[in-house]
C-alpha cells in the first residue's frame, strides 16, 4: 500500500502538474459518465475538447464566455489568497449587470460616450458594494463571509427578477420579464467583425496584467499573501485584517459587476433572467484551477470556456443533459483540490512490517 | 536483570542521523537521566521506545522478551507510559474527561473520577478530577498527564524536560512523586539538560551527543562541569562581557494593562518600567503568565492607550507595529513559525516581513525585491545561517537556524529597542551562544534590549537587570548580580501560587 509522507518544501512541479492530473481525470471519469448515461465517451469529449478550436466562430466564443470567467476568477482569487473566501461572485456579477443595465434604460434616448464608461461605473461599485455586505457583517461580528455572500447570490436572482419584471420591464414587451434592447451607445464596440468579441475581453487583458502585477511586486499582494499563508505573522508585520478583508471582498466584487455589466452591454444587450449562466460559480473552479496564479487563470478560463462551448454542443448533438456538463466541471474542482495534497506531500510504499 | 534493554538502535532521517549504534540498559525501580543538548537524539531515541518512530536497526527487549512497538497503545499495553513536554489536554473539558480521552476505552470507567483521587492522593499530586483543564497551572497540567500515566499502572516512565514549565518549588514536589515510584519497582527515564536536577534525583545517566552514546556514568559523583562538559564535548563560545556604560531612559511602561480576550489567558495588570539605553533587561517566570501578552502589547499587534507606552518621551501606545518600527522598536516573538516568519515564504519575503519599513524596502508601494534579497542575504551571512539560499522557505530551515534569522533581522535593522521572546527556545547551543552574543553586542552599542525567557541560566548569564512575570503583574526589576537563582524562584513561584485564582479566572 502506500502512505503520504510530508515534503519539506512544497513541490513547484506538483503545483504545475496536479491541474493536468485534475484535468486528465476529469476527462477519465466525465467520459464514463457519458458512458453510463449510454452516450459514446470519445464522441462526447471530442464534441467538448477538440471540435470547438477548429471552428472559427468558437473560438472567437472562446474569449467571450473565457474573458468574465477570467475577470471574475482574478478578483476572488485575491480574495482566496488572503484566506478570505467570497463565493457570492454570482450575485455581484447580477448586481453588475442590474446597475449598468438601469443606466443604460435611464438614458435609453440619449446618445454619447459617455455612457458606456458611467454604466461602467455603476456596474463596478453595485458589484463592489453587494461584496461589502458580507465583508462588513464578518469584520463587525463575526459572521462567516462564505454563507453571507452565498445566500446573497439568491437575493441578487430574486432583484433581477423583481427589477425586469417591474422597472426595467420593455414596456413594449407584451409583458415579458425582460428589459428593452440596448441602443448603440450602451453595447459594446466589437473588436473583431462577425464576432461577438467586445472591448470587455481586452479590459480583462489589462486587470489580469495589473493584477499580476499587484501580486508580485506590490507591497499590498505581498500583505494580502501573507495574510493567507500566516495570519498571526501578518498581524506581526502590522497588517490590519479587517483592511485586508475589505479590500480583497470590495475587489473581488468590482471584477465580478465589471463582469456582469460586461456581458449585459456585450453579449447580451438587454436584461433578462436568463443572464446568469454561472459564471460566478465556475470562477471559483477557474481560480483554483489556474493555482491563483494569474496567467493561470487565463489559461484555466480557457479550459472552461471550452466545456461550456463544447458542452452546449454536446447538448443538442448527442443529448447530453445540462446536469452532467455542471457534474463535470464540479468533478474537476473535486479533482483539483484533492490532489492538492501532492504539493505538500509524497506518495511512498508503506513497509510492510509498520501495519502489523 | 534490566527492565528495558537497548541495542544498537540507529534511526536515520534525510540529512542526519539522530541516533546511531545506540545501546543502555534500564533497571527496575532506576532512574535513569538521558541527558544530551537539544539535538542530540534524545527525542528520537524515546518516541522510539514509545512505538512513535520505527528504528532503521537495532533491536529492543523488554523483561528479557523482544520488544518493538508499532504505535503507542503498543507501548502502553507494554507498560510503558510518557509524558511529554507538551501537554495534549483540551482546555474546555475537565480533567477527568481529558485523562478519559487519553487511554483505553475499556480502562475508562464510570469509577474514573474516585480512581483519579486515589492515584494523586497516594503520589502526592493533589488534583480534582472535576475541574476544567483551562482553569489548571500549568504545574497542575503536567499533574493530569502524569495520573494519566499512572492510572495505566506503568512499569516504565517516560519523563521529557519535565521541569522546564515547573517553579523550583513544584519540582520538589515532582521529585518526591519520581522517588515514590522509583521506590515502588518503576523505573524511570529522565531526559532533561539541567545538570543540578539529574543530580539529585538520577541513579544513572547516559549521555548522547550527535546521536551516539558518548558516556555513562553515576550523576552522584559527578559535577555538574564534568556532566556539562561530557554533553557538550567542546568549549562554547560566550556571550562577551559587559562593559559599556548605561544610558538615560528610552522606554517607559507605566500602569500597563491589557485584559486577555482568550478565557484561558493572562491579563497585563498594571507593568511598570523604566528602559534604560544600553541596557539588557531580563524578564523572566514561568510560561503563561503574561509573556506572549507583554511581548503583543509591545510590539504593537495589540493596541492599548497611548500613555501606557513611551519612547524616548513619545506616546506610542496606539500606534500599530510599523509605526512603531519606524520610531526604533523592534520585536521578535517566540513562535518561529507562522508569528515571527511565514512558513511557506522564502527568506526574502520574510525578510521584508518586519524589514519593510526600516530597511526602506518598498517604494511607492512596489517592492524592492533586489534590495530585500540582499538584506535576507546580510542576515544569512552576518548571522551565519545554515540555508541552500534565501530563495528556500522558512519551514525548510531548522529550528536554530531560523531562530538565527528571526533574531538577526531585527538586530541587523539597528533597533534602538529590542524585545526578544526566548531567543533561544529550542536551539542547539552554539546558535544559542551566537545569539546571546549578538544581543549583548547590540546593548553595547547603545541600544536597549527586553529578553523574556523561561531560561534562569540564560536570563543570568545576559542580564544587567532583572524582573519576573507572575500572574500578568512584573516585579521590580533588580540587578541580576546581586541575585541568587533561589530567590528568583521564590518571586515566581510566590506571586505564582498567590494570584493562582485571579490569574486562571475565566475574563
Amino acid at each position: 500500500m502506500l502512505r503520504l509522507e510530508a515534503r519539506r518544501e512544497p513541490s513547484r512541479a506538483m503545483l504545475l502538474l496536479t491541474p493536468v492530473l485534475a484535468v486528465a481525470l476529469t476527462v477519465l471519469f466525465g467520459g464514463a459518465l457519458f458512458a453510463a448515461l449510454g452516450k459514446d465517451p470519445v464522441a462526447a469529449m471530442r464534441v467538448i475538447f477538440v471540435d470547438p478550436l477548429f471552428d472559427p466562430y468558437s473560438r472567437s466564443e472562446l474569449m467571450v464566455k473565457g474573458a468574465p470567467l477570467a475577470l471574475i476568477a482574478i478578483g476572488l482569487s485575491l480574495g482566496f489568497r488572503a484566506g478570505i473566501w467570497n463565493i457570492g461572485a454570482e450575485g455581484q456579477f447580477i448586481m453588475g449587470a442590474v446597475a449598468a443595465s438601469a443606466v443604460a434604460l435611464a438614458f435609453y434616448d440619449v446618445q454619447g460616450l459617455w455612457l458606456l464608461p458611467l454604466m461602467l461605473v455603476a456596474g463596478t461599485a453595485a458589484g463592489a458594494g453587494w461584496a461589502m455586505i458580507p465583508a462588513v457583517l464578518k469584520t463587525r461580528f463575526g459572521a462567516n463571509e462564505i454563507l453571507v455572500s452565498l445566500m446573497l447570490v439568491y437575493v441578487a436572482e430574486q432583484f433581477l427578477i423583481a427589477m425586469v419584471s417591474g422597472p426595467l420591464r420593455d414596456p413594449q414587451g407584451f409583458n415579458f420579464p425582460l428589459s428593452r434592447s440596448f441602443h448603440d451607445s450602451a453595447v459594446l464596440p466589437v473588436l473583431m467583425e462577425y464576432t461577438r468579441v467586445h472591448v470587455g475581453v481586452l479590459v480583462t487583458l489589462l486587470v489580469v496584467i495589473a493584477a499580476q502585477v499587484l501580486m508580485s511586486r506590490h507591497i499590498f499582494g505581498f500583505r494580502i499573501r501573507l495574510s493567507g499563508e500566516a495570519p498571526r505573522a501578518a498581524r506581526f508585520a502590522g497588517v490590519d485584517r479587517a483592511h485586508v478583508t475589505w479590500a480583497c471582498m470590495g475587489l473581488s466584487g468590482a471584477a465580478a459587476g465589471l463582469a456582469g455589466m460586461f456581458e449585459v452591454a456585450g453579449p447580451a444587450q438587454q436584461l433578462a433572467p436568463s443572464l446568469p449562466v454561472g459564471y460566478g460559480f465556475t470562477a471559483i473552479i477557474v481560480a483554483f484551477l489556474g493555482r491563483l496564479s494569474p496567467p493561470g487563470i487565463v489559461l484555466a478560463a480557457a479550459i472552461m470556456a471550452l466545456t461550456y462551448i463544447g458542452g452546449e454542443t454536446a447538448q443538442f448533438a448527442l443529448g447530453i443533459p445540462a446536469a452532467a456538463n455542471e457534474t463535470f466541471r464540479g468533478m474537476l474542482l473535486f479533482f483539483l483540490l484533492g490532489l492538492d495534497i501532492l504539493v505538500r506531500y509524497r506518495l511512498v510504499p508503506k513497509r510492510r512490517e509498520a501495519r502489523t | 536483570m534490566s527492565l528495558l534493554s537497548l541495542r544498537g538502535l540507529t534511526k536515520a532521517y534525510p540529512g542526519v542521523v539522530a541516533n546511531s549504534d545506540v545501546s543502555f540498559d534500564i533497571a527496575p525501580g532506576e532512574v535513569h537521566a538521558l541527558l544530551g543538548e537539544n539535538g542530540a537524539g534524545k527525542s528520537t531515541l524515546v518516541k522510539t521506545i514509545f512505538g512513535l518512530v520505527r528504528p532503521d536497526a537495532g533491536e529492543m527487549t523488554l523483561s528479557g522478551r523482544p520488544y518493538t512497538p508499532a504505535r503507542p497503545g503498543d507501548a502502553r499495553a507494554a507498560g510503558v507510559a510518557m509524558v511529554f513536554q507538551h501537554f495534549s489536554l483540551f482546555e474546555a473539558m475537565s480533567v477527568a474527561e481529558n485523562i478519559a480521552l487519553g487511554m483505553e476505552a475499556a480502562q475508562a470507567g464510570r469509577d474514573l473520577p474516585a480512581r483519579i483521587r486515589s492515584v494523586s492522593a497516594e503520589y502526592g499530586l493533589p488534583l480534582d478530577p472535576d475541574r476544567l483543564v483551562g482553569d489548571l497551572s500549568v504545574g497542575e497540567r503536567q499533574r493530569v498527564e502524569i495520573v494519566r500515566c499512572l492510572l495505566q499502572e506503568p512499569r516504565l516512565l517516560i519523563m521529557d524536560e519535565p521541569t522546564s514549565v515547573l517553579t523550583p518549588q513544584e519540582v520538589e514536589v515532582l521529585f518526591a512523586t519520581l522517588r515514590k515510584l522509583s521506590a515502588e519497582g518503576v523505573a524511570i527515564l529522565y531526559i532533561s539538560h539541567k545538570l543540578e536536577e539529574i543530580r539529585s534525583l538520577c541513579d544513572r545517566a547516559t549521555i548522547l551527543r550527535g546521536g551516539r552514546v558518548v558516556g555513562s556514568c553515576v550523576p552522584a559523583q559527578e559535577t555538574a562541569k564534568s556532566l556539562a562538559e561530557a554533553m557538550i564535548g567542546s568549549a562554547l563560545a560566550r556571550p562577551v562581557a559587559k562593559s559599556h556604560a548605561v544610558g538615560g531612559i528610552v522606554l517607559e511602561l507605566a500602569g500597563l494593562a491589557l485584559p486577555s480576550p482568550d478565557p484561558f489567558g493572562t491579563s497585563l495588570r498594571d507593568v511598570s518600567l523604566s528602559l534604560h539605553k544600553g541596557e539588557i533587561l531580563g524578564i523572566g517566570g514561568v510560561a503563561g503568565n503574561g509573556q506572549e501578552e507583554l511581548q503583543a502589547a509591545l510590539s504593537g499587534e495589540r493596541r492599548v492607550a497611548p500613555g501606557m507606552i513611551r519612547l524616548r518621551g513619545q506616546e506610542i501606545g496606539a500606534l500599530g507595529p510599523n509605526r512603531r518600527r519606524a520610531l526604533g522598536l523592534c520585536t521578535a516573538p517566540e513562535e518561529r513559525l507562522g508569528h515571527a516568519a511565514a512558513p511557506e515564504m522564502t527568506l526574502t519575503e520574510n525578510a521584508l516581513l518586519t524589514g519593510l519599513t526600516r530597511e526602506r524596502l518598498a517604494n511607492g508601494g512596489f517592492v524592492k525585491w533586489r534590495a530585500t534579497a540582499s538584506f535576507a542575504e546580510a542576515i544569512v551571512r552576518r548571522f551565519d545561517v545554515r540555508t541552500p539560499g534565501v530563495d528556500h522557505a522558512a519551514r525548510a530551515l531548522s529550528g536554530g537556524n531560523l531562530q538565527k534569522f528571526v533574531v538577526g533581522r531585527e538586530v541587523l535593522q539597528k533597533p534602538d529597542v529590542l524585545v526578544v521572546n526566548q531567543p533561544t527556545w529550542g536551539v542547539d547551543a552554539a546558535a544559542a551562544a551566537a545569539i546571546r552574543a549578538a544581543l549583548v553586542t547590540l546593548a553595547a552599542g547603545g541600544a536597549a534590549v527586553i529578553v523574556i525567557s523561561q531560561d534562569l541560566d540564560e536570563l543570568m548569564e545576559i542580564s544587567d537587570r532583572l524582573a519576573v512575570l507572575a500572574g500578568g503583574r512584573l516585579s521590580a526589576p533588580r540587578p541580576a548580580a546581586s541575585l541568587g537563582i533561589d530567590e528568583i524562584g521564590l518571586m515566581m513561584g510566590g506571586s505564582t501560587v498567590k494570584d493562582a485564582g485571579e490569574t486562571h479566572a475565566p475574563a
